[in-house]
């Protein structure tokens, strides 16, 4: 690990001064960044370490019905806030279906959104890497490339966003809220995340200085409550990241659909929204061919970047399921293995 | 530039000088307070053989910056008997073979300790065992430590409806 400067400021104004500087980064718990900077893949010269920041560390409900997540909230306890588990359950399934426990005690909301690809080649500092080191090629594009996008990806980078969190987070329209030189401003979280294009180096919509302090959910998500699932298709049964993930949100009345949300991990450079396959649902009945019909649309624009043609159908599968979980209901409780396709489903078929 | 940093840890108050803003929790506890009942396995945040209550909270300590937990009160291997009586979860872990070689041992009972306090498995041994997912064992001993968690659990859970009563 390359030595660094390390700062602790005590307030958001001192941490976005130190971090706008070349080279610095934020440090919150660490359990990504550490992990880079011990590969040598990032190399900061200064460590921001934003763990004391005063205020970040809430969970509020909102007068207008939303709620905001405090950047430092850890993972488990946002997973394990009853309140906040029952009004939004996928979300809550998607945290516990990631990492370990360990990890989900220290890591926070915030970082979660900025963790960065498990891509091999991006942890390989001896390989070619667009992201890593731009212009350097992409050894990922012609070497092991069974778990690497279908979706969203360019030949310079074909890398896939990791994060779980993120999946019914953005099927749920969250926003993030920023701090930076110019002040306060908020995105779609839909935005935060670029696709590669030729300039895979830049992967979010953060300028030097920008501080993620709160990532907010609009009232109308908790209209979802009742029917909302998150599906991870992993190669071992737990503590490991998706090869397929699907978040499917159903607003159900009457056996019809009055909306649908669905997003896609594993799959894209970034959380993947499938708005195409949403509005194949609304307003239609919630049964199998609708769900049939939704999954290949959200995955009518996928192509293989490698030898990887199979997460296609596999996506298509994951959606499938994922929408007749959400169509029998949230469960009272959640499965003791989380999001896990190996979970008894009831009303879902095994060869979807 | 040198950094002074003060920590609880198993109840004694350390203070620390570090040269280094690259040691890690672990090295801390290992290099310079030399207790080396917590084990440096991948150092990566993979296997969880580094694995301490950390404000009562298991973490992993090779992905935790020394430098951000001054103040923290940490609890490791070495700090969970009662002198000389093991703590149930050890005590549990040797009458069910929970181990073979050892060197994960530490990690998966300050995990254990970590799972129990945060009651969420109830007496489900697929809720244990995928709440100590992140704790690799390589001689394959996951049979006696999931027994031995979910006996820990009871042993626990009775010892304080006595204490209530």
């Amino acid at each position: 690990m390359k030595v660094f400067d390390y700062a602790r400021p005590r307030t958001i104004a001192e941490a976005i001064a130190a971090a706008a500087e070349p080279g610095s980064v934020y440090l919150a718990a660490g359990t990504n960044l550490l992990d880079l900077m011990k590969g040598g893949i990032a190399r900061p010269d200064r460590v921001v370490d934003v763990t004391r920041l005063p205020g970040l560390d809430r969970i509020e409900r909102l007068p207008d019905g939303g709620i905001r997540i405090g950047a430092l909230v850890r993972n488990a306890d946002l997973a394990q806030d009853p309140d906040f588990a029952r009004t939004y359950p996928a979300v809550a399934e998607a945290l516990l279906s990631g990492a370990s426990a360990q990890l989900r005690n220290a890591a926070t909301v915030g970082g979660n959104l900025l963790q960065r690809t498990r891509c091999g080649y991006f942890h390989d500092v001896a390989s070619a890497c667009n992201k890593r080191n731009p212009g350097s090629g992409c050894a990922a594009r012609d070497g092991e490339n069974r778990l690497h996008a279908v979706l969203g990806w360019s030949e310079a980078c074909i890398a896939t966003h990791p994060s779980d969190f993120c999946v019914p987070l953005v099927a749920l329209d969250a926003v993030v809220e920023i701090e930076g030189r110019s002040g306060r401003r908020e995105i779609a979280l839909e935005d935060l995340h670029r696709l590669p294009g030729h300039t895979p180096e830049l992967e979010s919509a953060l300028e030097p200085g920008d501080l993620i302090v709160a990532i907010r959910l609009p009232a109308e998500a908790a209209a979802f409550s009742a029917h909302a699932r998150y599906l991870k298709l992993r190669e071992r049964t737990s503590y490991a990241f998706a090869v397929v993930s699907a978040a499917a949100a159903l607003d159900i009345e009457g056996g019809r659909i009055r909306q649908a949300r669905i997003a896609l991990g594993g799959v894209a450079p970034k959380p993947w929204r499938a708005r195409a396959a949403e509005d194949v649902l609304t307003g239609s009945a919630a049964d199998e061919s609708g769900f049939r019909r939704a999954a290949a649309a959200a995955l009518a624009d996928a192509r293989p970047s490698g030898d990887n043609a199979f997460k296609i159908e596999l996506a298509k599968r994951i959606v499938l399921r994922a929408l007749a979980l959400a169509a029998a209901g949230t469960p009272e409780q959640l499965p003791a293995l989380p999001a896990s396709s190996f979970s008894s489903v009831p009303g879902a078929h095994h060869a979807a | 530039m040198s950094f002074s940093i003060s920590l609880t840890v198993n109840g004694e108050r350390r203070n620390v000088e570090l040269q280094d803003p690259r040691t890690t929790l672990l090295d801390l506890l290992r290099e310079h307070l030399r207790l080396t009942g917590t084990k440096k396995g991948c150092d990566r945040g993979q296997c969880g053989a580094c694995t301490v209550l950390v404000d009562g909270r298991r973490i992993n300590s090779c992905l935790a910056l020394a430098l951000s937990h001054d103040g923290a009160d940490v609890l490791t291997i070495e700090g969970v008997a009662d002198s000389a009586d093991l703590h149930p979860v050890q005590a549990a872990f040797i009458a069910h073979d929970g181990f073979q070689c050892g060197f994960c041992t530490p990690g998966q009972i300050m995990s254990a300790i970590g799972l129990i306090q945060e009651g969420q498995t109830g007496d489900d041994p697929e809720r244990v065992r995928e709440g100590m997912s992140g704790n690799l064992c390589r001689c394959g001993a996951y049979r006696g430590i999931t027994e031995a968690v979910l006996d820990a659990r009871k042993s626990l859970a009775q010892a304080e409806r006595r204490d209530a009563a």
